[in-house]
Formats: structure tokens, sequence, C-alpha cells
């Protein structure tokens, strides 16, 4: 089964033109700095807004389990009892308490897209699909790609690039923009950080450059994990290797925000605070994959 | 009280600093990072500076000549003369106002925002005056001694004559009370009817012209078998008098330029006085030759309508950039103009907008329309009447002034029409980037639609276009008289309350039954239907007694000879004299409306979760210790903005309501009503006079605008209420309003920029009308809240028009920050 946790629309930032990114969830990386920390579970969530909180026991009252109790510090959820009916966001007047996940139907995807179809055609836009890791989701994804093929809609891939190099290809041959992650060179770096090695990454993206799809690489850019000049040469002699000789680089600068996700999702102690590089740095960095002919910008 | 040199005093410790065009306002960087200064030169800097830091004041000049006019010859002409001959007498005597750096001349008052009253229309006492003097936000100053010459001269003689007077004392009992209940405003028992907008026709004619076309018409006059002759032959005797109004203001203009010249030290200035000299010679009695004439061409007839009479909306050039373009490449080619100087007379005719603060209202209580904007609207690019593209080099031009005066007035709209090109679009979104409020934008194909729609002719629609906020007309041969707001959602509080105001106990409707019994939504909203005809028919009945009372006792000669065909008809303005006459009623709060129907038909009729005794009760207290219930509403009721059949459905249907209930309605003039949905500030007023509503919506906040969705509740994006608002057939309308607010952060890389152009020809291709865009962050409105002092320039874009953060009230600078910022990670 698999769900949605979200679905943006009149996202500039996902790929060419105005697009509607499709959010999936679940993701096999748990990157310590991640922004969607709803998106790496694969089941459905509770999230818990405090500062939305009235205070009126609703839940409490609809709760049969008894999992949801009033505190100073707002609904406390025992997750030993919860259900996750669901009944508790159902009855909350204010959205404070909400679950994240939402299964969907293809044609139930494909009606939100169609939405945008003359923003889309206005600004040479499309769909992408993002997550968590949207190759987690073969199945599904196979089938909206599918879908969006026949309406002409363009599609687009935002990934780990953490899968079979069957998956890949497969996805690869049903859309025509990928927005492919690389966070960090070394190895053990990579383990560290996002829990998997990155050999099937690297391997799976020079696989990907002898396709036909446009390429942009993405690396979210954080202090001290891999904005060193060592990281950087290492990543732009890895895109130099690669067949494509036209790939862009967004580098995207880490910033603070997934904060309050976490609180809402009960996990601050995961949040691990990092720090953004500051403007020299970016600048710097931009000049290294320029001396490689290598084409970057900040954000994207 | 303050005096005005206290006031004074204040401003020149306070001084704005010159800063860059660029810096001003609230937004990433400068968009030329090799701009060097503000862009203006000397001259522009300096007319910009003493226009910004005027401070709004009245003259007593003009009514002190209306009312020794009257006094004198009331009863010797026939009105139309009398009116031409008082227009006559004030150009005579009128105190003129010549500027040290300016080359475009004339101003309606004694001096820079001074601005005249109109006692004939409606005549402020001395209370008024003594809090328009004294009232914190957008104050009018006037000294005590110009009071006591007021209350001696000219109140008096006005007591029980004015038009507001006549007009008050016979409106029908049901009228006044959905009138004091703020169900609907009358814009006419204050200024006169407005909307004037003109077409090429001064840039091929001079006065003289216009004269000898009415003296020919004169001439053929048919007195043997036209039993309207005597009456025509005195309206176009007014018409030729009122010509030689502006000429000889004009001229007295061109004797006090050679004067000043005469006495001139500085070379340079004085050739330029000489040449505002010769310039004012030429125009308006001839047509003009150069674009420096032009320009005063235009002014001058700007001066004659807003002096003539205070009619709504100012006046307009309407498509100033396409009007100038010929003037502009001629003299291009020929080498006597360059682009600079082009430029700065475009200045110099922008800031004498700016100097036109609106004309201050009676009986003020500052509720309606909190502004000094008098909402002239500069249409620039879109068509040309033969359906050719209308951008050229001056519109470029224009909306370089624009940006960098960066001034109150005039408001400036751009024109995008599917074969614009990219180019103009992309230069107009840097402008919005910039956030000053405008330009707003307008889609000509949907708009030329709507006139066409109304029976225009395909050449005469194409050259009209948008005045005010969003009104569509034909420019030059229309009389398109908005004739007051419709508070949409009060209709739907009267009919919960069974035809009662609830906030004054009073009757205000008719009655159409208890709502606790309804057993069906379809029930409740025939109850609606039925209030909302009730309301309309009320509304045009009174509507067409005051253009009767227009028509009679204040007709309007000068701007009859501009707009056609006034002289062929030999007929005035206000009396069926154009091509075209159309009355709008504006309807606004459709968010509100919608999202308050959707609630009631979701949770009480269909879900049955929410009683209507509950729901009622719970409205009534002001959801007072109830905010879980009206949580649940906000939080779990379709509304308007979010792409969601449920209530777009609901707004479609209200929409279509309102066409049926006002469209085709008659006017006076054998022609009729039509819809028309904006707001300007009055939702501000309207959420004032109403209690909470279904949607959960508090007591006395302010209600949606236009057509937009309720302020906050759009939380799909940008792109969800654009396909939400063009569900509506915005052509059946005589134009629609959608504001949206966007942070900088939206808008930061070219990029973006791009996608802002998309986004609006997204909105366009569905068939919008209009959208505009704020672009500012919470910080900063917060911040000038706090601090206004130091946010004297912050600009924002409200319902319509454009206006400085910190001369709003403070509902409105709240509203500000209220809307749903479209922030995009």
């Amino acid at each position: 089964m698999s769900l949605i946790f979200d679905v943006k629309r009149y996202a500039i930032n996902d790929g060419p033109g105005i697009r509607v990114t499709i959010f999936l969830k679940g993701c096999p990386l748990s990157c310590v700095w991640c922004h969607n920390p709803e998106s790496i579970e694969k089941t459905v969530e509770k999230l818990f807004t405090s500062s939305k909180c009235i205070g009126c026991n609703a839940c409490v009252e609809s709760c049969e389990n008894h999992a949801c109790t009033l505190t100073d510090q707002g609904i406390l959820t025992d997750t030993n009892v919860c259900l996750l009916c669901e009944k508790c966001a159902e009855v909350c007047p204010t959205g404070a308490t909400q679950m994240s996940g939402t299964q969907y139907q293809v044609d139930e995807i494909m009606d939100i897209i169609k939405k945008e179809i003359t923003v889309m055609d206005q600004s040479e836009g499309g769909v992408t699909f993002s997550g968590g890791e949207p190759l987690f989701h073969h199945e599904l994804l196979i089938q909206l790609l599918d879908a969006c093929g026949k309406e002409e809609i363009h599609r687009c891939i935002d990934t780990t690039g953490f899968t079979t190099p069957q998956k890949l290809l497969e996805v690869a041959s049903l859309c025509e923009h990928f927005l492919y992650d690389l966070k960090v060179m070394d190895d053990a770096k990579h383990k560290q950080y996002t829990g998997v090695s990155n050999a099937q990454i690297l391997s799976n993206l020079q696989l990907l450059a002898t396709t036909n799809v446009n390429i942009n690489i993405r690396i979210p850019l954080i202090s001290g994990v891999n904005d060193d000049d060592e990281n950087i040469h290492q990543t732009a002699q890895f895109i130099k290797s690669l067949k494509k000789a036209l790939v862009m680089v967004n580098i995207l600068p880490y910033h603070n925000i997934a904060q309050k996700k976490y609180e809402k999702l009960g996990k601050i102690s995961h949040f691990i605070k990092m720090e953004e590089p500051d403007k020299m740095r970016q600048k710097k960095i931009i000049e290294l994959f320029n001396s490689y002919g290598i084409d970057a910008v900040i954000g994207g | 009280m303050q005096s005005i040199k206290e006031i004074i005093g204040k401003v020149e410790t306070n001084t704005i600093a010159e800063r860059a065009a660029c810096m001003q306002g609230n937004f990433y960087e400068p968009i030329n990072n090799n701009a060097i200064g503000p862009g203006m030169n000397e001259r522009v800097q300096r007319l910009r500076k003493l226009s910004f830091e005027a401070i709004p004041s009245i003259a007593i000049e003009r009514a002190l000549h209306q009312t020794a006019f009257y006094k004198e010859n009331l009863g010797k002409h026939s009105t139309p003369v009398l009116r031409a001959l008082t227009f006559l007498d004030h150009c005579e005597k009128k105190t003129l106002y010549m500027g040290d750096d300016e080359l475009i001349v004339g101003e309606r008052g004694p001096k820079p925002k001074a601005i005249p009253t109109f006692p004939e229309l409606t005549c402020h006492s001395v209370e008024d005056l003594e809090i328009l003097n004294s009232r914190e936000q957008q104050p009018y100053t006037i000294s005590q001694e110009d009071i006591d010459i007021y209350a001696k001269e000219v109140i008096p003689y006005w007591r029980g004559r004015t038009q507001r007077e006549r007009i008050f004392s016979h409106v029908p009992q049901e009228w006044k009370r959905a009138y004091e209940a703020g169900v609907f405003t009358e814009f006419m028992e204050q200024r006169a009817p407005g909307h004037t907008v003109l077409d090429g026709k001064i840039y091929k004619k001079g006065m003289l012209d216009f004269k000898a076309d009415i003296q020919a018409h004169l001439d053929s006059l048919d007195f043997m078998n036209d039993p309207e002759a005597t009456d025509k032959a005195e309206q176009l005797k007014a018409m030729s008098i009122s010509c030689d109004a502006v000429i000889v203001f004009a001229n007295r203009h061109a004797d006090l330029a050679e004067e000043k010249a005469e006495n001139e030290k500085n070379p340079q200035r004085k050739k330029e006085l000489l040449k505002i000299a010769e310039v004012c010679r030429r125009v308006p009695a001839y047509a003009p030759r150069t674009f420096h004439e032009a320009i005063q061409m235009y002014w001058f007839v700007h001066l004659g309508t807003v002096t003539e009479l205070n009619g709504w909306d100012s006046m307009n050039p309407g498509h100033f950039d396409q009007h100038l373009t010929p003037f502009y490449e001629k003299e291009i080619m020929e080498g006597t103009l360059s682009r600079e100087e082009a430029k700065e007379l475009l200045s110099c005719v922008w800031i004498k907008f700016n100097n036109h603060t609106a004309p201050p209202k009676v009986g003020i209580t500052a509720k309606e329309s909190g502004t000094y904007n008098d909402f002239t609207n500069i249409n620039i690019g879109g068509l040309k009447s033969d359906g050719s593209d209308g951008v050229s080099e001056v519109s470029y031009l224009m909306l370089n002034v624009t940006e960098e005066l960066h001034l109150l007035q005039p408001g400036t709209s751009v024109h995008i029409a599917p074969k614009t090109p990219n180019k103009f679009l992309s230069a107009a979104c840097k402008v919005i980037r910039q956030g000053h409020g405008y330009p707003s934008v307008f889609n000509p194909d949907t708009y030329i639609m709507e006139m066409v729609g109304m029976g225009k002719s395909i050449t005469d629609a194409r050259e009209g276009g948008c005045s005010g906020c969003i009104e569509v007309g034909a420019f030059g041969k229309e009389a398109f008289l908005l004739t007051g707001y419709l508070n949409v959602p009060k209709i739907i509080e009267i009919t919960l309350n069974n035809g009662i105001d609830p906030l004054s106990g009073k009757v205000a409707g008719i009655q159409t039954g208890d709502p606790r019994a309804f057993k069906s939504y379809e029930e409740l909203y025939d109850a609606f239907l039925k209030q909302l005809h009730f309301v309309v028919d009320q509304k045009v009945k009174v509507s067409n007694y005051i253009d009767r009372m227009f028509a009679k006792y204040a007709p309007a000669p000068f701007l009859s000879v501009v707009i056609d065909d006034c002289i062929k008809n030999g007929k005035d303005y206000y009396d069926g004299g154009p091509r075209y006459n159309t009355n709008y009623i504006q309807c606004t709060g459709l968010g509100t409306v919608t999202d308050s129907l959707s609630t009631l038909k979701k949770h009480v009729f269909e879900d049955k979760t929410i009683s209507m005794d509950k729901l009622l009760n719970a409205v009534a207290n002001n959801f007072e210790g109830d905010e879980k219930l009206r949580q649940t509403i906000i939080n779990k009721t379709p509304f308007f903005g979010n792409d969601d059949n449920y209530a777009d459905d609901i707004a479609c249907r209200v929409y279509d309501d309102l066409v049926k209930a006002i469209d085709g309605k008659p006017n006076i003039k054998g022609e009729c009503f039509h819809l028309n949905m904006l707001s300007t500030t009055c939702h501000i007023y309207f959420g004032k006079v109403m209690g909470a509503t279904p949607n959960g919506r508090l007591a006395h906040k302010s209600i949606s605008d236009g057509t937009s969705p309720s302020h906050g509740c759009d939380i799909k994006g940008p792109s969800a209420v654009i396909r939400s608002l063009t569900k509506l057939d915005h052509t059946r309308s005589g134009g629609t309003l959608l504001n949206q607010r966007f942070l900088p952060s939206l808008l930061k890389r070219d990029e973006d920029i791009k996608k802002l152009g998309q986004l609006i020809r997204s909105y366009f291709t569905l068939g919008g009308h209009h959208i505009q865009f704020n672009i500012v962050d919470t910080a900063t409105l917060k911040a000038a809240q706090k601090a206004p002092e130091e946010y004297k320039d912050l600009l924002v874009r409200m319902a319509g028009y454009s206006d400085y953060f910190n001369d709003m009230n403070d509902d409105l600078q709240q509203e500000v920050i209220d809307r749903t910022e479209n922030e995009s990670f």
C-alpha cells in the first residue's frame, strides 16, 4: 500500500516550469537533516501541532482506547495503545491533530494533477514525484507515470537514487526529468548520515546518465557534512565522469525549518540542528563546480 | 488640535530620505545592480519630494466662487448654461500655481494637494471641517480663518439646497432602512457620477475644433419638429462656454509663465517658462503637435473635468501610452525629443496626478473609504482599437516612471492579451516584485468580451479598458457609473434574522421566515434570493432617481464635450448623451457569502452535525464560549478559493444569481444596470456593520473583498485560487477583483518572475479579468505598524488600489497582515 503525505501546487522549485509535486510516503534512507521527517515511515503517522490545540478534549473523548491525554504540553498520545484509527483527527476542530499519509487511487491523483493543466501548459511545467523516495513505491509510481504520459504531462522524479538498476531504468523510460540527490561522496560518511551506502546510488547515476532523461543533480549543502573542498572536488569529478555532458547542479543550502515538523511528529529528540554554510562558502562552492565546467546554481 | 504650522514643522524635521527608488519598499534586492542613484533626474527628484511631502488641505476658493455666482445668477439662465458660466467664472478667477521646477502646469486648487470643495453637491459643516483638520488618519488641514469664512459665506447659502439634501429628503423608507443597516452604500450622495475615461480624440482636436462641431450641431437643430431642440440648444451652448473656460484657464497660465520668464535670471528656466507659455497658448485651444503639448493637453482636460464637478474616480487618460506613442515616435524620428526628455515629461505628469488628493467626504466617519487615492488608473499595454498589440516604447517608459517615482497616484495597470509580448509582461512583473502594489494586471480578452456582451461595438470595446479599480467601460464614449457597493454577506445576515438587522434590531429587509423552521438548504437559499431581489430593486429605484437629479441640477457640460456622442445628441453626460450608458452595482463579499452558505449546507442540512439553532445562537453571541464550534467550521468546511467544487459551485450559483438580480434592470437612459464585483476598501466598512457570520468570521471583522477568497482561507496556493475564480463566468460582469498576496521569497529569482508571468497568463487563459499582487512580508508590516514614521513609503495593495500602509486605519493594516501568505518551501 502506497501513501501520499502531501500534494503541493504552484511548486516552483521542483523542476522546470510550474509543477504539482506529489509526495510519496516512505524512504529507505534516514538522513539526519531530513526536511520531511514524516516522509520516512511508510505507514500512517499522527501529527500534533501544539500551537493549534485549544484544549477542547474532543480527541480525548473520541478515543476508545484512551490513547490521548490532555497535558500542559497539549495532547500526548500513548503509541502503545493508539491504533491510528484516525478518529481523533476527524473530531479535532482546529487541525491540531492530523494524520499524515493518505491512500489514493491512481485516477484520484490524476484528477488532482489534471487541475493544473493550464498552469503546466503555460509554464511548460508538469508533475514531480517526490517523497520520501518515489521509487520505493515502484508499482504505484509506474502506474502514475504511465497515466501522466497518456495525458502528455511532463514527468519529473525527485529521487535519492537508492534503488535497483532495473527499477531505475524502468522509471527512466517513463519520464523526462530527474532531480537526483548526491549527498556526500565518502561512503563511510554517507552511511553515517543517511544510514545507507552510496555505492548503489553512484552506479545508478552513471547508468541513468546513459539514458535520454534530463538530470539535475541536487546537493543539500550542510556545514561540516559535505561542504568541504574535498567532497566538492570528488562530487565534481564524479559528475564530469558521467556519460551525459549537460548536467546542471543545484545547491540547496540546509535550513532549519523542519524543526517544527519533528515537534509535530513527537520526534523532537531526533532533530539534529545543523548549520547552513554561509554565503561566501556557497559562492566558493559554485566557483569550484564552475572550474570543472559544471553549471551550478543555488536553489532550484 | 494641531495647527498646520505644527504639522508642517513635524514633516520638516522628519524629512524623507532621497533613497534610490529601488530601495524603497520592502523587497529583496535592487533589480538593476548597476543603477546609480534613484534614476530620476534632479528636477524630478525635487518635484517628487515636494509632492510627497505636501500636506493635503482644503481650499475654499472654489466654494466661494460657486456660492457668489449662484447668489448672483441662479434663475437667470438654463441649468446647463448656469453650470458652464460658473465653471468659466472660476477658470477666470482661480488662483494659479506654477512651481519652480514644473514643466507640466496646472492645479485643481491653489497649490499641490489643496482640494476644493463642491458645496452645490454636498456642503461640509463646520464640524466636518474641524474633524477633517484634526483626525489622525487622512487629515485635510484647513485654517480656523477659512472655517469661519466657510461658515459665514458658504454654509448658510447651501443649507437645504445641496444635491445630497435633495436626495435624502426624497428616498423611500425601505431604502433608508437598508442603507442605515449597511446593506449598501450610495456613491452619488457625496460625489458626482464618475468613471470618466478618455479615448484619443483630444490628441486630434482642440477646443476650437470642438466648438466648431458644437456650432454645426446648434445650426442644424430642428426647432420645428424636434420637441427637445430647445433643451439641446441650451446644452450645446453650455458645452461651447465650457470650452472657452478651459482655453481661458490655459491662457492665464501662458500669461503667468511669460511674466515669470520676464523676471527669471536663470537662462535655462527662462527658456522653460517660455516653452510652457507657448504650449499653453497652443493647447487646449488647438490639437497638440508634440509629446509635451499632448501631455499638457490631457492635463488641462483632466483639470477641467475635476474642477467642473468631483466625479467618482477622478478622471483617467485611458490608454495613455497608445495616445502618446505617435507624438513620441514622430519626435524621436525628427530628433526633437530624447528618451530622457520624454521620461522627464511623463514623470512631471505622474507627479501632477499625485498632487491631486481625493475630495474629502462630509458627515465624516472615515468608515467607508479611508484613502487619499482618487483612483486614476492609467492603462498600459493591451490592444489597440484595431486589435493589434498596443505595447510601445512609451509603455516601457511608463513602467519605468511608475517604478522609479513610487507614488500613491496615479494607479497603473498593465493589460496582457495573448499577443502581448512576454518581454512586456516580464517588465511589468519586475515592477510588481518591488512590492509597490502596482501595476495591477488585466485581461483584455475577457473585458472586451464583457463589453461586447453589453452591446458595445468591437472597436469601441477594444478602445475601452479598466478604470477606478477594475471596472470596464468604453473609453471616451461611455458613462459607466458606479452606484454603490452591495453588502452581500449582510443580506445573508438579514435572511438569517427574518428581515431584521441584528445589530440595531430594526427592519432592514423583508420577512422571509424563521430560518430555524427551514427544512432544506434550498428553502434557505430561496429566502436569501428574495431578500437579494428586494434590496437590489430598492437600490435601482433610488439610483435612477439620483441619476435624474444630476441630469437636472448638476449637468457636466465640459465633460460632455470630450465624451462621444454628447455633442451629436445635444445631451449631457448625465442625461444619456454618451454613446453608452451603464449603471453598475458593485457586489462584494463573495468569499464570505460562499463560505457561510457552505457551512450551513454541509453542517446544518447535509451532515446535520450542527443544528440551525445552535449555529444561529453561536453567531448571535459572536461565537463566545464556543471556539470549538468556530474552529470546526473554519477547518472542516469546504471554503471558496481552494479549487474545491463543493464551495466553488455555491460561489458560481451566488454569482449567477447576482447577475440575474442586477443585470438588465433599466436605468433612466434607456439602457441598464450591470453587475460589478469589487470592494475597494468598502469590505472593511461592511464588516464593521455586521455581526459574526456562519463561516466563523467574528463580528465587525472585514468581509472578503471583491471576488477574492475569504482572508486566510485560500490554503492551496495561487494556482488553486485562479481555478476557483475562473469557474465564475467573468464575461457576464463588468469586472471581478482578485487580490493575491505574495511574500518576496516567492519572487527572488528571475526565474520566479517568469513563473509569476506564467501564473498570470494561466489565469487569463482560464478567463480571469484582473489580478493584483501584494509582495510583502509580515515582519515588515508588523514593524510598520509599530514604527510608522520609518515606513512612510510603504505601499501595499488593497482591494483594487494602492495606499500607503501608514495612511490606512488599524483595521486595514491588520487585514493586510492577516491575508494568506503564499509561502512556498
